[in-house]
């Protein structure tokens, strides 16, 4: 079977060349045969990719220990589901996993477009089929899965061997997390791959009009939603597992999924300048460029050693590919760009400070320093070392200060940008339009002021999330009362009616709701409250509305002898009630020696009672319980989700309005019918 | 004024104001990578400063006391005292022979006072999956090895 994979891997490589070879072939001679063998020689790859991924899964599922990879990654006791997680766990086979998701992008753009374009696609072939060269190059030569453990023997004659079991997998990745994480987040760091592919096809083809610039749009989308759901999936795995309380620790790879994600967001925004006035065409294009090479750029960091990570203590021989890759890659952007920047020249000015124009350039302004300052606070060391020859680390203070005052920037402009007009906004309709919104904000923060919300940061956070979600609500109501005066339908109809119509606009709008309920999570930090204290049975901590009572602990085995478990039973009660038995962990793997923590997590809207196993004190051999309150860390989970979902609703295809022909049967009541009929029409947005 | 202009003011000022933010958590937070041969070499200034150093724990050295633990670490044959002070507990990794990471202040009597540990064990289990999901979150570098 590992022949098989390595076979269908050096196929898909001759594939992927010869995407490339006839692709250009294709472009130079406009030979519809020779464009035509170009395109499924690329979607060829996918399924070569696929059969090697399968083989990789049956080496597994098989317990084949004559394969470094999965002696390596896995053992007999593990669990067939984390079997999966294990694929991606190592170098090699998270980069196959990677050539896998590209492969699975590729062949559904070159499907879906085959009969579009014609002038595009085959510029966008080649330069997907480049990149794959570069993952399948890695793939087959220099980090193979399919290495089998052998010696040449003395008879010239290899020698397999044949481990009687695996060295298993790393505690902390046996969670059901980590089966969906990195899946989700690989998606993000393959799928800008499309647009990049799209930005630079338009380019090199000079290709006319902003058509690309949709198709680049939504894909950039799609990537988007992953990334966000890979970062948030991650976060909370590291919440659930880690067991130091916390989510997000500034680690370098947490930063390498970061900064694509925040160029990534400037440019889902920027995009709009583009297609609605012909303006920042060079930054567009500069960011999709960006984003992929910061895809890659975090790929090689925690994969080199060049930073040290927590997730990356292991040294690989790889840096230098992606190194030359990431260089390769901006030597043709470049290229292109200074061959063809005429064809991307701006059609408009800036007309007003106060306008949509100007709130999309603060907002790209602010990301583009968020990623600036995660970047060179990522490549401190490095730099720090080049420069004064000292290797000087900065911590999460350094991250925090910077991005905390961009954060709160970046959420007053979600709650302005969409409602200010294109061009120049009056007076008269700022005060529309923002009045109600700011002063609501501002009593939600004169209330919560004496109840507490004393820091500074908080506050702020507290009042422009208010004046969000009233912005975001008002529009909501406002296109709603239109609809419901015309066709008489029940407000929440109407609101179902009005996302439908504009999905691209309202589901921006549960995406920015959504953003407004992650910060509101991460401000609950600021209220964060722990205590650690060694609880024989039957003693009792305090913590907030809390009692925690030690009722047992004991050591149990783990399914299959996979681990064995210290585990401590704990009662939280509140106000004297009992609310719920928990059960901190530690575990102890048979495999590999290593142990892992089970946090207990009672978790309400307002706030998480986490509670952690530290292990046993050295004196008296009783339980080393470490107790958390984190308050609102639900709403950022909560946040993620329907980020995503908003994501999910502004990909779908705008319903066309029905109720245009119906006859204007106005209801006596309702008064004249005011401004927002421009929110249907006058804002109208544009189908992809 | 032009809009531009207005524009490029307006992003000056956030810039710097972020720049000014960015140098301030900077020098709160830097930490001067040493190695332990490196330390004896070092002025006195320089010994004042928040630092990380790393090395191998020397076997039979850890011992814990309450609210300390107090370990010897060894590079190339220099010794270290190290008092950890922290409130996490130490990573399950932490044990003789396995290589730390300590970041802290050296006090004035050449103890080393850190506030944290990072170890990975010399097991035969290959350190951190080098490949495991870049990106996504890890935590607190003390609960990993």
């Amino acid at each position: 079977m590992d022949l098989f994979g390595s076979f269908a891997l050096i196929l898909a490589f001759v594939c992927a060349i010869y995407a490339i070879v006839a692709g250009i072939a294709g472009i130079r001679t406009r030979h519809p045969l020779i464009l035509k063998s170009a395109r499924q020689a690329g979607m060829a790859v996918c399924i070569l990719v696929t059969l090697g991924m399968a083989s990789l899964v049956y080496l597994f599922l098989t317990d084949n220990f004559a394969m470094a990879y999965v002696v390596g990654h896995s053992n007999r006791a593990l669990p067939t589901f984390y079997k999966f997680a294990a694929l991606w766990s190592g170098q090699e086979g998270s980069l196959l996993f990677w050539s896998w998701l590209l492969s699975i992008y590729v062949f559904s753009v070159l499907f879906a477009y085959r009969k579009k374009h014609p002038e595009l696609m085959p510029y966008v072939g080649v330069i997907l089929a480049g990149v794959q060269l570069f993952f399948l190059t890695l793939n087959n030569f220099i980090a193979s899965p399919f290495q089998v453990l052998g010696a040449m023997g003395p008879d010239g004659v290899m020698q397999i061997f044949t481990h009687a079991d695996g060295r298993g997998l790393n505690p902390l990745l046996q969670y059901p997390e980590m089966v969906i994480h990195p899946p989700n987040l690989y998606s993000g760091y393959t799928g800008f791959t499309i647009p990049f592919a799209f930005a630079l096809a338009a380019l090199l083809g000079r290709y006319p009009g902003e058509k690309w610039i949709h198709i680049t749009r939504r894909w950039t989308m799609i990537a988007w939603c992953f990334q966000s759901a890979g970062i948030l999936l991650g976060a909370h795995w590291a919440y659930a597992v880690l067991g130091w309380g916390g989510y997000w620790a500034w680690d370098p790879v947490e930063n390498a999924s970061l900064m694509p994600w925040l160029t990534g967001t400037a440019f889902l925004h920027s995009v709009m300048m583009q297609e609605k006035r012909g303006m920042l065409k060079v930054w567009n294009v500069w960011l999709v460029f960006t984003t992929f090479l910061l895809c890659i750029l975090g790929t090689f960091l925690t994969r080199s050693g060049v930073v040290s990570s927590v997730h990356a203590f292991a040294q690989s021989q790889i840096g230098p590919w992606f190194l030359g890759f990431i260089i390769a890659v901006l030597a043709v952007c470049t290229w292109a760009f200074i061959r063809n920047r005429d064809y991307l020249h701006s059609d408009n000015q800036l007309d007003s400070l106060v306008s949509r124009e100007s709130s999309f350039l603060f907002n790209n302004l602010i990301l583009l320093v968020a990623c600036v300052a995660v970047l060179s606070g990522t490549l401190f060391p490095v730099l720090s070392e080049a420069v004064t020859n000292n290797k000087i680390s900065v911590g999460p203070p350094f991250f925090n200060k910077v991005n905390l005052p961009i954060g709160l920037f970046l959420l007053f402009l979600t709650g302005v940008g969409p409602l200010l007009a294109w061009r120049k906004t009056s007076l008269e309709s700022l005060r529309r339009n923002f009045g109600w919104p700011l002063l609501g904000g501002i009593a939600a923060g004169a209330i919560a002021f004496p109840l507490g919300f004393r820091d500074f940061y908080a506050l702020i956070c507290l009042v422009l999330s208010v004046f969000v979600t009233l912005t975001v609500g008002s529009e909501f109501l406002r296109g709603a009362m239109v609809i419901r005066s015309r066709g008489g339908a029940n407000i929440l109809s109407a609101v179902a009616q009005l996302t439908m119509r504009n999905t691209r606009r309202y589901g921006g709008y549960v995406v920015h709701f959504g953003i407004v309920l992650v910060f509101i999570g991460i401000s609950g930090t600021v209220f964060n409250k722990d205590q650690q204290m060694e609880m024989a049975p039957g003693s009792q901590m305090q913590l907030g509305p809390y009692t925690l009572v030690c009722q047992s602990f004991e050591s149990r085995p783990g399914p299959n002898n996979n681990y064995t478990a210290e585990r401590a039973t704990i009662e939280a009660l509140r106000g004297g009630k009992p609310v719920m038995m928990l059960y901190p962990e530690r575990r102890f793997y048979t495999a590999n020696e290593q142990a892992g923590t089970m946090v207990a997590i009672y978790s309400t809207l307002k706030e998480d009672l986490y509670v952690v196993y530290a292990g046993r004190s050295p004196d008296t051999q009783q339980p080393v319980i470490h107790a958390y309150l984190n308050p609102l860390v639900k709403l950022l989970w909560l946040g993620g989700v329907i980020v995503v979902l908003g994501t999910g609703l502004a990909l779908l295809p705008n319903r066309q309005a029905v109720l245009a022909i119906r006859a204007v049967a106005q209801p006596a009541t309702a008064g004249p019918v005011p401004q927002p009929v421009r929110v249907s029409m006058g804002r109208y947005e544009g189908q992809d | 004024m032009d809009n531009r202009a207005k524009f490029g003011i307006g992003a000056v000022i956030i810039v710097g104001t972020l720049s000014w933010l960015a140098v301030v958590g900077a020098r709160e937070s830097k930490t001067y990578y040493h190695t332990i041969p490196e330390l004896a070499a070092l002025k006195a200034a320089d010994l004042r400063l928040r630092m990380r150093v790393s090395g191998t724990v020397r076997p039979g050295s850890i011992a814990r006391y309450t609210g300390r633990v107090d370990f010897v670490l060894e590079e190339q044959g220099k010794p270290l005292a190290v008092s950890y002070t922290g409130t996490e507990p130490l990573p399950d990794t932490f044990v003789d022979n396995s290589q730390a990471l300590v970041e802290g202040k050296l006090a004035a009597n050449g103890t080393f006072v850190a506030e944290k540990v990072q170890a990975k064990c010399a097991s035969k289990y290959e350190p951190a999956p080098g490949g495991q999901a870049p990106g996504g979150a890890s935590g607190d570098p003390n609960k990993k090895s």
